[in-house]
């Protein structure tokens, strides 16, 4: 059964074709994992799946839903949520603040009682509170729910931007290099957290460069190369592929060195 | 509602209270009012500078809507006090939500500009519809009368006032801790987070905008009432800049800050008499000097330091 079906998407900035003519499905509660050399077009086809750029030609269909031309919080409401590869924590607030952030689909949106903080808001501002802290600690962050988030570690905020992201409760949670400037320890962790949010039927579409932890948690993987599909298929399968070995060995192994050495 | 902002709203009340104890005559009544009104736009526009992160340089207008309402109201239609601050605040959420809804589209001095375009423009309509406004010499405005009770002169009128900005703290204290309060701050750090948890980013800064906008339409409404008469300069660019002014110095961000950027500037003047032709250049190098040692704003750094001495 498939949740999200790209087809034929393309985009160019300044005559430069980041993505182009890329077609693939993605099934439910899979692990499906994209990956490329650097200027592969990896974020740039995230950034079109959740709505930050429109594409020039192609669609994307969620949930059997046209969704190509959808601003991003609809997409939100639609059962899609991400992280960002660069963070976009909202470093003012709390770390739990940050976390019940996410909760806002699931909150009334009605001002009135707001301003009067009635009975019905204090109840909901409590239960979303239980909620952002039942996630910090499903990410192990808890103990640090009350300080701002500004002030936290770099791996810290990886796994805050994830509650905050499981927060809505998606179908489709879209991880943008999720282990990008972890170390191994913080690695394992987010491999793990990825798996247990797998098990509970989230789909899970991940950028990665790490490619010992893509090989070992995806189900399914999409290699691109100069923003086209170079070859798709389980790790065994991708692994063999000899295009994809050529374009590793070449630009690739090289770029995948320099992530895993970049500094956190 | 934390206790630390259930304490502050304690403190300002009881400040609020005690201090006509040290008013040596009438005229501090006056100067209280100024500052309780003044301070009631601040904590409005500190809902839109402050928590979401959008600037405006013509809020001075929307003041100038509510309190050309207390004279309009009035003299040209015949509606009873309570109906031309309704009126007021009707106008003015309306402006605000109509032309909020393009120029918010707009970023940091562009938007900047825009708003700043808005103030001139209400303030251009009261000064030139003259007809309607009274122009440049502006109008009288009636005192206010409520099934019998009227409020007059400047005891009553400090006592009124600080009941409004106390409500209007309290309101914008409960909004800070909802949903809303959270998607505001949240847009204000990142708006594309916010998109994708969900948040309509458009609509919630037209939301602050147009909040602030009514607080502003209020704070007028009682200045017009308490000073009896309205000219166009209540709209004016420069008491939109003084309002911003205001909302930096104490600190966005910080509500309680607001009443403290507010009280500031309103009381260095009196403060400050003495000093003659001075006055202005001291003002202004105190203004400069809190922003260079206290840059966060006054309450913001203050608690920061207060926070970080403590063990």
């Amino acid at each position: 059964m498939t949740l999200l079906a790209v087809k034929g998407l393309s985009i160019s900035f300044g005559g430069v074709q980041a993505v182009d003519d890329l077609s693939f499905e993605i099934s439910r509660g899979r692990i499906f994992s994209i990956i490329g050399p650097n200027g592969a077009g990896k974020t740039t086809l995230f950034n079109m799946i959740s709505g930050i750029y429109h594409p020039l030609h192609g669609h994307v269909l969620f949930d059997g839903q046209n969704i190509t031309q959808m601003e991003p919080h609809l997409r939100a409401r639609a059962g899609m949520s991400r992280t960002f590869q660069n963070l976009q924590i909202f470093n003012r607030l709390t770390v739990v603040e940050n976390v019940m952030v996410g909760r806002h689909l699931h909150e009334s949106k009605a001002i009135l009682p707001h301003f009067l903080h009635l009975p019905a808001v204090q109840r909901a501002n409590k239960a979303c509170a239980d909620k952002a802290h039942e996630l910090l600690r499903f990410v192990g962050l808890d103990n640090q729910a009350g300080h701002v988030a500004g002030g936290l570690s770099y791996g810290a905020l990886k796994r805050l931007e994830i509650a905050r992201a499981l927060a809505s409760g998606p179908k489709l949670l879209l991880l943008d290099e999720p282990a990008a400037g972890c170390n191994a320890i913080e690695t394992d962790e987010i491999d793990r957290l990825i798996r247990v949010i797998a098990l509970q039927g989230v789909t899970v579409v991940l950028v990665e460069h790490d490619m010992k932890l893509v090989m070992k948690i995806s189900d399914h993987i999409l290699v691109l190369d100069h923003g086209r599909k170079l070859a798709e298929g389980n790790p065994a399968e991708v692994r063999r592929n000899p295009d994809v070995i050529r374009a590793y060995l070449g630009i690739g192994a090289e770029a995948e060195t320099e992530a895993r050495h970049a500094p956190g | 509602m934390p206790a630390s902002r259930s304490l502050g709203l304690l403190v300002l009340t009881a400040l609020i209270g005690v201090a006509p104890v040290l008013f040596p005559s009438v005229f501090y009544y006056e100067i209280g009012t100024g500052i309780f009104i003044a301070s009631l736009v601040v904590v409005g526009l500190n809902i839109l500078m402050g928590y979401a992160g959008q600037v405006s340089l013509g809020h001075a207008g929307f003041f100038g809507i509510g309190a050309y309402a207390m004279a309009i109201g009035p003299a040209r239609f015949g509606l009873p006090s309570m109906l031309s601050i309704l009126a007021g605040l009707a106008v003015t959420i309306l402006t605000a939500w109509v032309v909020g809804r393009p120029i918010l589209k707009l970023k940091g001095h562009y938007l900047a500009v825009a708003t700043l375009g808005l103030g001139i423009l209400i303030s251009m309509v009261l000064s030139n519809e003259a007809q309607w406004t009274g122009g440049p010499d502006g109008m009288s405005v009636p005192k206010f009368e409520l099934l019998g009770f009227t409020i007059r002169g400047s005891r009553m009128w400090y006592w009124t006032s600080a009941a409004v900005l106390l409500i209007g703290i309290w309101l914008a204290l409960n909004l800070v801790d909802s949903p809303t309060g959270r998607a505001l701050r949240g847009l204000h750090d990142s708006e594309v987070a916010a998109a994708s948890n969900g948040i309509d980013v458009a609509r919630y800064k037209l939301v602050a905008f147009t909040i602030s906008a009514g607080y502003a339409s209020l704070a007028g409404s009682m200045a017009a009432l308490s000073d009896g008469h309205i000219t166009p300069t209540a709209a004016g660019f420069l008491h939109s800049v003084e309002l911003v002014t205001m909302s930096v110095l104490g600190g966005m961000g910080s509500i309680f800050g607001a009443v403290i950027g507010a009280g500031l500037l309103k009381a260095l003047p009196q403060v400050l008499t003495f000093l003659h032709d001075y006055e202005q250049v001291v003002i202004g190098a105190i203004m400069m000097g809190i922003m260079i040692f206290l840059r966060e704003g006054i309450l913001p750094a203050v608690t920061s330091r207060l926070r970080s001495r403590a063990p």
